[in-house]
C-alpha cells in the first residue's frame, strides 16, 4: 500500500515560549509519511503531537527544520502561501468537530469549496457527494446542533474530503464521541485511506483508534520512536 | 452567496443583542438628527436670508425706534431700489401661549422685497387695499383654523389697546425654509392709531428693510447709508439681512454649541456600544474563525465578513433611524410650532444618517476584524481550548 513519501519532516524543532521561559515541545524530529499512509501519532498530554500535527498541516510556525509535503517546503511560505496550500492539499477533521453552526451540513461542507473557481450548483453537488460519502445524504438540511456527535463528525469529514486533499489530518478525530460512534469514524477513515488512497495523519490518546492505522509512533518529551 | 448567507446568520446569530445594537444605532442616529434639525431650525432665519436684502435699525439697540422720515433718504442712496418700514408688532391672541410672530409693514414694498411670500393677486390686492387687513402664513392658518375673511383682534403689548384686524391674505412659502407662521399687518394702521393715541410715538418705526439690485455693494451701501445719519440723534446701523439674524442666533451661541457637541457625543457612545458588541462577537466566534483560516480563509477575509456583520447592524440602525426621524419632526412641527416655526430634516441631515451609519459600523469592527484577520491559527485554537 505505502507508496514514495509524501511529507518529508527532517530536524522538526518547535518551542513555546511563557515569559522568559523557553518550553520545548519537539526536538529535532525527522521521519517520512509515505502516500497513502495512515499514520497514527499516539503520546502523553503535552508530549507535542497535536504541535506536530499543526505544523505538518501548516497552521503553526516551526522554530528550525522543514517539512516538504509534495516537493514544497511548507515552513518556507508566507501565511496568504499557507492558506491558499492548505485549501487545496489538506482535509481537517477536530476532535469537537468545529462545524459552523449557524450553516446547515450541506452548507457546511460547501464551505471550503467557496475558495475554489466552481459554480454554485458544482458546489452544491460536490457537497451532497461528499455526504453521500459519508453517510449522511439524508442530513443536508440539518444545522450541527440536530446532529448527533457522530453525525457531525461525518459531516467535519466530508468537509475535509470535499476538496478532495491529498492529507487529512485528524486531531483527536474520536475523542468526544462514544465507542460506537468512535468505531464507525475510523471505519470511515479506514475506508477513505483504503478507497480513496488519502493519506492520513492522526493524533488520537485511544489506542483502539489508533490499532485502525497503518504505522503509530509515539512522541514523548518531544521526541519521537515507533511505538511498541 | 453562501458567503454573503454566513455574514447575515452571523449577525443575527444573538438575535437580542442584534436587535439591541440596532436600535441603539437608531436611537442615537435620531437623536443626532433631531438635534442637527433643532440647529438647522435655530438658524433657519440666517439660512432664508437674501444677500440682496439689508436692515436699518437704531444703532444703540433694535428696541429703539428710527424717524419714519429716514425712508426717503435711505431711498435715495445709490443701488437702493426698495426700503419698507417694518416693526415687530408684538400683539397677543387671546393668551401668551398662542404666541407667534406678528409686524406691522409697509405692504407694498414688503412683498417686492419678500417674493418667497406667494400670495394669488386677488388675495394680495385685497390685503393692500384693507388697512385693517392682515395677511397671515399657511401654518398659522392651519394652527388656529382661519380662514380669509375672518377677523382677529389682537392685544397690543408694545401697541397698546384692541387691533381688530380681518385676514384677507394667506401666504404660502415658495422654500422649505419660508416660515409660515408669521402675521402682517398694515404699519400704516398702526401709525394712524398712534397718531390718534400717543401722538408721540407717531412717525417712528423699528426698522427698514431694504431691497438691494447688486449684493456685491452690501458693505458700501450700508456703510452710505449710515453716514447719512451719522451724528444724529438717531443713528443708524446697516448691515445684511444675514448678519441681522446672526445677531439673534449670536445670542444662543452657548446653547447651539451644548447641543453641537452633545449630538456628537451621542454618536461617540454609540459607536463604544456597537465596538463592545463587535468585539464580543469576534472574541466568541474565534474559534470559528481559526477553523475558516484553516480550511484556506485568508485571514483579510474574514476581518472583512467581520466589517459587512458590523455595517449590516450599523446601517441596519441607520435605515430604522431615517424611517424615525421625519416622523418625529411631524410630531414635533405639529407640537411646537410656536417656538420652531421652520422645523423639517435637511437633505444633508438625512444623508448624515447613513453616513454616520457607515462610519460607526467600521470604526466599531476596525480592531476586532484585524484582529480576527490577523490572530495565529495554533495560538487561536490554544486559547478556545
Amino acid at each position: 500500500m505505502t507508496q514514495q513519501p509524501l511529507i518529508e519532516i527532517a530536524h522538526l524543532s518547535k518551542s513555546y515560549r511563557r515569559g522568559d521561559q523557553v518550553i520545548p515541545v519537539l526536538s529535532d524530529i525527522t521521519f517520512d509519511i509515505a502516500t497513502g499512509e495512515f499514520l497514527a501519532l499516539i503520546g502523553p498530554s503535552g508530549s507535542g503531537k497535536s504541535t506536530l500535527l499543526n505544523c505538518i498541516a501548516g497552521i503553526d510556525a516551526v522554530d528550525a527544520g522543514t517539512i516538504t509535503i509534495g516537493g514544497t517546503d511548507i515552513t518556507t511560505l508566507s501565511e496568504g502561501e499557507l492558506a491558499a496550500w492548505r485549501s487545496r492539499h489538506v482535509g481537517f477533521v477536530f476532535q469537537f468537530y468545529n462545524l459552523i453552526p449557524v450553516l446547515t451540513a450541506l452548507e457546511n461542507v460547501e464551505l471550503p469549496l467557496l475558495l475554489t473557481s466552481l459554480s454554485a450548483r458544482a458546489r452544491q453537488e460536490h457537497a451532497l457527494a461528499a455526504l453521500t460519502a459519508v453517510g449522511l445524504p439524508d442530513r443536508t438540511d440539518h444545522k450541527p446542533a440536530q446532529l448527533s456527535g457522530g453525525q457531525q463528525q461525518r459531516v467535519a469529514i466530508a468537509r475535509a474530503i470535499v476538496t478532495d486533499p491529498d492529507i487529512i489530518v485528524a486531531d483527536e478525530p474520536t475523542g468526544d464521541l462514544d465507542r460506537h460512534s468512535a468505531a464507525d469514524i475510523m471505519a470511515l477513515l479506514r475506508r477513505l485511506n483504503q478507497e480513496l488512497n488519502k493519506t492520513i495523519v492522526m493524533v488520537t490518546h485511544d489506542h483502539r483508534a489508533a490499532e485502525a492505522a497503518h504505522l503509530v509512533r509515539e512522541l514523548d518529551k518531544g521526541e519521537l520512536r515507533v511505538a511498541p | 452567496m453562501l458567503l454573503l448567507r454566513l455574514i447575515f446568520k452571523n449577525a443575527f446569530r444573538h438575535r437580542l443583542r442584534s436587535m439591541l445594537t440596532i436600535v441603539g444605532v437608531a436611537i442615537a442616529l435620531t437623536a443626532f438628527g433631531l438635534m442637527r434639525t433643532v440647529l438647522d431650525a435655530w438658524n433657519a432665519g440666517v439660512s432664508a436670508s437674501s444677500a440682496n436684502r439689508l436692515v436699518t435699525r437704531n444703532a444703540v439697540s433694535l428696541t429703539q425706534p428710527l424717524p419714519y422720515a429716514y425712508r426717503g433718504r435711505i431711498r435715495q442712496v445709490t443701488g437702493v431700489d426698495i426700503v419698507a418700514a417694518g416693526n415687530w408688532f408684538g400683539g397677543i391672541y387671546l393668551d401668551e401661549k398662542n404666541f407667534f410672530a406678528n409686524f406691522a409693514v409697509e405692504a407694498e414694498d414688503f412683498f417686492r422685497l419678500y417674493p418667497e411670500l406667494v400670495v394669488t393677486p386677488a388675495e394680495q390686492k385685497a390685503f393692500l387695499t384693507d388697512r385693517k387687513g392682515a395677511v397671515i402664513g399657511r401654518k398659522l392658518a392651519d394652527r388656529f383654523h382661519w380662514r380669509v375673511g375672518d377677523t382677529v383682534t389682537l392685544r397690543g403689548t408694545i401697541f397698546p389697546g384692541q387691533w381688530p384686524m380681518t385676514i384677507r391674505a394667506i401666504y404660502k412659502g415658495a422654500r422649505p425654509d419660508t416660515d409660515e407662521t408669521v402675521l402682517y399687518l398694515h404699519w400704516s394702521y398702526v401709525d394712524e392709531v398712534m397718531k390718534k393715541t400717543t401722538p408721540r410715538r407717531a412717525g417712528q418705526t423699528g426698522f427698514f428693510m431694504i431691497g438691494i439690485g447688486d449684493a456685491t455693494k452690501a458693505a458700501e451701501i450700508s456703510k452710505d447709508i449710515d453716514a447719512l445719519f451719522r451724528n444724529s440723534q438717531a443713528e443708524t446701523l446697516t448691515e445684511t439681512e444675514k448678519a441681522f439674524q446672526m445677531g439673534f442666533v449670536s445670542m444662543s451661541e452657548a446653547i447651539l454649541m451644548a447641543i453641537t457637541v452633545v449630538s456628537y457625543v451621542v454618536i461617540g457612545i454609540i459607536l463604544a456600544v456597537a465596538a463592545n458588541t463587535m468585539a464580543m462577537s469576534a472574541r466568541e466566534r474565534l474559534g470559528e474563525f481559526a477553523v475558516l483560516k484553516t480550511l484556506g480563509f485568508p485571514g483579510p477575509t474574514l476581518g472583512l465578513m467581520l466589517l459587512a456583520e458590523s455595517l449590516l447592524l450599523s446601517l441596519s440602525g441607520a435605515a430604522l433611524a431615517m424611517g424615525l426621524l421625519p416622523a418625529i419632526t411631524d410630531a414635533f412641527t405639529k407640537n411646537l410650532a410656536q417656538y420652531f416655526p421652520i422645523f423639517f430634516v435637511s437633505r444633508e441631515t438625512m444623508l448624515l444618517l447613513p453616513a454616520f451609519g457607515v462610519a460607526v459600523g467600521v470604526l466599531a469592527a476596525a480592531a476586532p476584524a484585524v484582529r480576527v484577520g490577523t490572530v495565529r491559527i495554533a495560538a487561536a485554537f490554544r486559547r478556545i481550548g
